[in-house]
């Protein structure tokens, strides 16, 4: 293959020859995340489900401005300085987004991925920096559980049984700070984005939208399975394999189509929707979903347990099940989609 | 992925790793919070009849007024949702989960305004169960006017 294409590798991934890093992150979420295992790992708990707004919908959108702008306060760039911003939520037409960003006056890209769209917005900001089209870029990514089950499901004060394989959808949302690096500044204090494999639509059928989980892990499996083979790498590569929100059904599925397909990844995974909550006394049934259950994780938790150097490689792998009420009235099944993007951090001093 | 399931092993697949409520739970925590609202009604109708010299038609009549308003007021604090979620259909056959389902939407679209938030969607839920029992009854209504038409009844 000849020089210029040099960063294709495999069939669907990307390896950067310069690396774009994370230089800064924010993670937002709501009272019941707050009240999870990972709390002291976010940077704002926001207690108020509306976050001082009238409705679910604008509660959302304040929380995506919030978290943008505090990422940009912390990265110590000029928000004028930011090129784009790439974002996306749950809500119909992307509101909690647009609403949120319209006063940042930075061009913006709107991703719809459903719960997928946090390793979305990260590829699409690496791509772009590390093409030289910006310096400086924003992903965000934010999910709201009043907006998302008025949506999807129920009005909230609706009584009803959720099946033990239902997942609780996260209010949180979580924001990136991408640089561009270079061979004079490679950026090796901040975890940066080593590489990308772009996830395909899978279905398999399964029509039952209160299993999530079953829906999205054969699209977990298939991009794992993907990055795996083109990178030419095995499980142990990573220390830790992240999936977004299969909960405790979906890992089960996962880690048998993956062993199916030749890889135990049994010792590495686990799933920001199982860590979020404790389900046990949290009582989330599978765990947590949405969007934001994902980007507030990464921005949370893992990025910090990478800066602290306990791991030092990981695979983030966020998943969405692709469905509308409309579509899922209609009889159809629900595919699923996920994105994988290599996170890395240089060996140095614990 | 080399190796892919086809659709309907997979299915099978899922089905077999999925976690269930447990049946016999379920049935007697309906039994339990559905037979505490029927008492709780009993005890309202005792109250009107005995207390409030009513004949048994009016007492049912405010039977069925106090339970609605009871539910609506703990949807409104939403509680009715923690008593569904113990008593599943003990919670939702009664006319209380009736109630409920008519309160929940009504309370979340109101800030989509009067008409198209309240008016459109106040019976999203309940809208299948009136359309439904209304026509159901209407085709009763037919066959008790053909059969007493023939003089079998």
């Amino acid at each position: 293959m000849s020089e210029e294409f040099q960063q294709i590798v495999g069939k669907q991934s990307i390896r950067f020859s310069t690396p774009p890093a994370i230089i800064s992150r924010c993670s937002i979420v709501g009272e019941m995340e707050g009240e999870g295992p990972l709390a002291s790992y976010f940077d704002e708990i926001e207690l108020d489900p509306t976050f001082g707004q009238e409705s679910w919908e604008l509660g959302e959108a304040e929380m995506v401005r919030r978290t943008v702008s505090k990422a940009i306060a912390k990265s110590g760039i000029a928000t004028e300085d930011i090129r784009y911003i790439f974002g996306g939520d749950l809500q119909n037409q992307l509101v909690g987004t647009t609403f949120g960003l319209k006063e940042f006056n930075i061009p913006l890209f709107g991703l719809y991925g459903a719960c997928s769209t946090c390793g979305e917005s990260l590829s699409l900001a690496a791509m772009t920096v590390a093409a030289g089209y910006a310096k400086h870029v924003v992903a965000v990514t934010s999910s709201h559980y009043g907006s998302a089950e008025k949506q999807f499901r129920f009005p909230l004060e609706y009584g009803n049984q959720r099946p033990l394989s239902a997942t609780w959808t996260v209010t949180g949302s979580g924001a990136f700070v991408l640089e561009a690096a270079s061979k004079e500044q490679p950026l090796e204090q901040y975890p940066r984005i080593m590489g990308i494999t772009t996830g395909k639509v899978i279905d398999y059928g399964v029509r039952d939208s209160m299993n999530m989980g079953a829906c999205m892990a054969p699209a977990a499996a298939d991009v794992i399975y993907q990055c795996l083979e083109d990178f030419g790498v095995k499980p142990e590569y990573f220390d830790r394999i992240v999936t977004g929100d299969l909960g405790k059904v979906g890992t089960e599925i996962l880690l048998k189509l993956l062993r199916d397909n030749g890889y135990e990844i049994g010792k590495q995974h686990m799933d920001c929707g199982v860590e979020i909550f404790s389900n046990q006394e949290q009582d989330t049934h599978s765990g947590g979903s949405g969007c934001g259950c994902s980007a507030a994780t990464l921005a949370g938790y893992l990025l910090n347990r990478l800066e602290a150097k306990e791991w030092h490689r990981i695979l983030f792998v966020p998943t969405g099940a692709l469905l509308s009420p409309i579509s899922f009235n209609e009889g159809e099944s629900i595919p699923g989609i996920a994105h994988a993007v290599i996170i890395e951090t240089c060996k140095g001093d614990k | 992925m080399k190796v892919k399931q086809n659709d309907e092993a997979y299915n099978k697949y899922v089905e077999s790793v999925t976690p269930k409520h447990s049946c016999v739970k379920n049935c007697i925590n309906a039994f339990l919070i559905g037979g505490l609202i029927c008492t709780y009604g009993q005890f309202i109708f005792n109250l009107c009849t005995t207390y409030f010299d009513m004949e048994e038609k009016d007492a049912s009549s405010w039977t069925s007024i106090i339970l609605v308003l009871t539910s609506v007021v703990l949807t409104g604090f939403n509680l009715y949702k923690k008593i569904a979620k113990y008593g599943g259909a003990g919670a939702l056959v009664p006319i209380t989960g009736f109630a409920n389902s008519v309160a929940a939407p009504t309370i979340e679209y109101q800030k989509e305004g009067e008409v198209f938030g309240k008016g459109v969607k106040v019976f999203t839920i309940a809208g299948p169960v009136i359309l439904f029992g209304i026509f159901t009854s209407w085709c009763l209504g037919i066959i008790y006017m053909i059969l007493k038409a023939l003089n079998v009844i």
